[in-house]
């Protein structure tokens, strides 16, 4: 998939600080070429303030980066040969369309017949041909969007950054891009990181997922690992949604009040752990438990109705409660027992995890 | 049951009650500006069309034509008012560019500084600039004592002087508005043109300057504007030898008592400006739609 110009980019012991504030804490991470990278984490993680370090906007305290073999730490801004989707587009105003779009082709004193060929073209692969004439002020926000798009892939930079670029755009519209880009992204290879605080867009769209948290790098890994195998309950908190039990660790052998926990992989360290518990993944059994499920049991104590699925609170006593959902169709509605009435919980050994308890 | 016409005429006579009312907002100044402007320069026009004796009469517009010394007065004062514009561009500019770069708090010190001169009297600052220019003033003795220059430089009572005390005073006038451009202008912008490969001076020439062209526009004719009717600058500093379409008003009046030929270079001033401003907004618009292009 990756194209043959694309670049993988080496981030090493990357530090900022505002006074006090460590905005990026020694992060390392590593970009391979052609990948769809996205930068996840909520406000002031430090995932933006990365992103504009690789643009080079902003100078670290420390580290290194190098873009393929190329140390880039000093390198600036217009000598980095990037492609950036800014948040808020930052398309010029005085210009239109098409001499947005131009705009670093000029700069790289490409002929005018060369010009009007590429903006052309990319004006017809974000679908906007023939809008070359508008003026900025005439467009939609996802058109906006689009052009901004064709103006950091004209001059077909090694890397793209995007920073939060769909988040101005409404529900159906941010859904429809995010597959449009990466749809793009496949034909282009081009190695590309992009910064959001949705979950569900880095899921949709990644390649590999790096969660950020207080300036560091929480995990890197593909969506589907990031999301059943998190490292951390931050990780699990950010990505989805879960419920935690405390679980005791005694000789490798898990409890959860005196019931043993099965699990793949069991901590070897003694003590405490968290056991994790997706919604979807837990289950009503009714008679008896099979070998590779852990039973819960405990009272019910909300049903909400959600459109799609039913969400139902479940009292294990003593200040734990596990929350699960069923598919609202007609089983799933009828094997919900009524409200306060007792119920036993299965969740799978596949799908147990076990994280590494807070201090 | 039927609604009629739904409160039509009632909802009708609400709104038009409420224009009203909006408008008698604006009365008091609307009365002061027909007052105060309107009727005495309708005036003076009036006055200009008469001789001395009340005769009707075009004397007082032929005079200007047919005199070269009103066409040097017209050609000093848009020379004058021209340079002042330019030099005060020049060193706003930078002055502007160098505040929008600060945190708001930083910019608002800089904005009290900059208007600071407007606490003292024009007329204090003008005399004050002729204590430091004059032959034997700060600056020349200062000069002379350091070895820069041995003879007196005549920095004052000439053209020098007068656009010296003008950029001064026209300084402000110019800064707020290119200022107030600049603070609007969103830094990414520049940030975008440098991530596409601009320069520093590229990003500058073809993002920042564009976008604060209004500002400069703006600023430059409010300075431009005010500089045409200026009297008591260059009176003091000029030293009579630049004598402005005011000062030739001043001494019309003052002198000669004529007050019709003082009313047709009033005439004449106001109808060159406005020429002047329709040439100016069409070559603004020619020059936004050229950008717009590009």
């Amino acid at each position: 998939m990756a194209s043959a110009s694309a670049l993988d980019i080496h981030a090493r012991q990357v530090t900022k600080s505002y006074g006090a504030i460590v905005v990026l804490d020694r992060v390392d991470l590593h970009v391979q070429a052609g990948e769809f990278l996205t930068l996840l984490g909520p406000s002031g993680s430090g995932k933006t303030t990365l992103l504009m370090v690789l643009a080079g906007f902003t100078r670290p305290d420390s580290g290194s980066i190098l873009f393929g073999s190329e140390e880039v730490i000093r390198l600036a801004p217009q000598k980095r040969d990037l492609g950036m989707v800014f948040q808020n587009y930052a398309l010029f105003p005085h210009m239109n369309v098409a001499g947005n779009i131009a705009f670093p082709l000029r700069l790289r004193k490409v002929g005018a017949a060369e010009i009007a060929k590429r903006v052309e073209a990319a004006l017809e692969m974000v679908q906007l041909g023939g809008y070359g004439t508008r003026g900025i002020h005439e467009l939609s926000g996802g058109q906006r969007q689009r052009v901004a798009l064709a103006r950091a892939l004209v001059f077909e930079p090694r890397i793209i950054l995007m920073d939060e670029p769909l988040s101005a755009l409404d529900k159906q519209l941010r859904e429809l891009m995010q597959l449009e880009l990466r749809r793009l992204h496949e034909k282009l290879g081009t190695t590309t990181i992009y910064v959001t605080h949705d979950q569900r867009e880095a899921l949709t769209m990644s390649d590999r997922i790096a969660v950020i948290n207080k300036g560091k790098l929480a995990q890197l890994d593909s969506p589907r690992h990031i999301y059943s195998k998190p490292n951390s309950r931050f990780v699990a908190e950010f990505i989805g949604e879960s419920t935690f039990l405390n679980v005791a660790v005694s000789g490798g052998v898990c409890r959860y009040r005196d019931t043993v926990i099965k699990a793949d992989a069991a901590p070897v360290r003694d003590g405490r752990c968290l056991l994790m518990i997706r919604p979807e993944q837990v289950q009503i059994v009714d008679g008896a438990a099979s070998d590779n499920m852990n039973c819960f049991s405990g009272r019910t104590v909300g049903r909400v109705f959600q459109g799609d699925t039913l969400r139902i609170d479940v009292d294990l006593g003593g200040g734990d409660a596990i929350t699960l959902r069923v598919p609202a169709n007609s089983a799933g509605l009828q094997s919900v027992p009524a409200d306060r009435e007792s119920i036993t919980l299965g969740l799978s050994v596949a799908d147990t995890t076990l994280l590494p308890a807070e201090d | 049951m039927s609604l009629g016409d739904g409160h039509a005429a009632a909802l009708r006579r609400d709104r038009t009650i409420e224009r009203w009312l909006m408008l008698s907002l604006a009365a008091p100044a609307l009365l002061l500006v027909f007052v105060c402007l309107i009727v005495p320069v309708g005036w003076l026009f009036y006055l200009s069309f008469f001789t001395d004796g009340g005769v009707a009469t075009l004397h007082n517009y032929r005079n200007l034509v047919e005199q070269p010394s009103y066409a040097r007065i017209f050609w000093t004062t848009f020379k004058v008012s021209a340079l002042t514009t330019a030099i005060c561009a020049v060193l706003g500019y930078p002055l502007a560019y160098f505040m929008s770069q600060l945190s708001a708090r930083a910019a608002n010190l800089c904005i009290i500084l900059v208007l600071l001169p407007f606490w003292t009297s024009l007329l204090v600052r003008t005399y004050a600039w002729l204590v430091l220019l004059q032959r034997t003033g700060l600056i020349n003795t200062w000069g002379m004592q350091l070895g820069l220059w041995s003879e007196p430089l005549a920095l004052v009572n000439n053209m020098t002087g007068t656009l010296i005390g003008m950029v001064h005073i026209m300084l402000p006038f110019i800064v707020l508005p290119l200022y107030g451009s600049m603070r609007t202008i969103d830094r990414t912008l520049v940030q975008a043109a440098a991530n596409l490969g601009a320069s520093p001076v590229q990003s500058f020439v073809r993002v920042f300057l564009p976008l604060s062209l209004p500002g400069l526009t703006a600023g430059a004719l409010v300075v431009f504007i005010l500089c045409l009717g200026f009297y008591i600058t260059p009176e003091v500093l000029g030293g009579g030898r630049v004598t402005m379409v005011s000062s030739r008003i001043a001494t019309d009046i003052d002198t000669f008592l004529n007050w019709g030929s003082a009313s047709a270079l009033g005439a004449v001033l106001l109808l060159l400006t406005l020429i002047l401003l329709w040439v100016a907004s069409r070559l603004a618009k020619g020059l936004s739609l050229v950008g717009a292009g590009h």
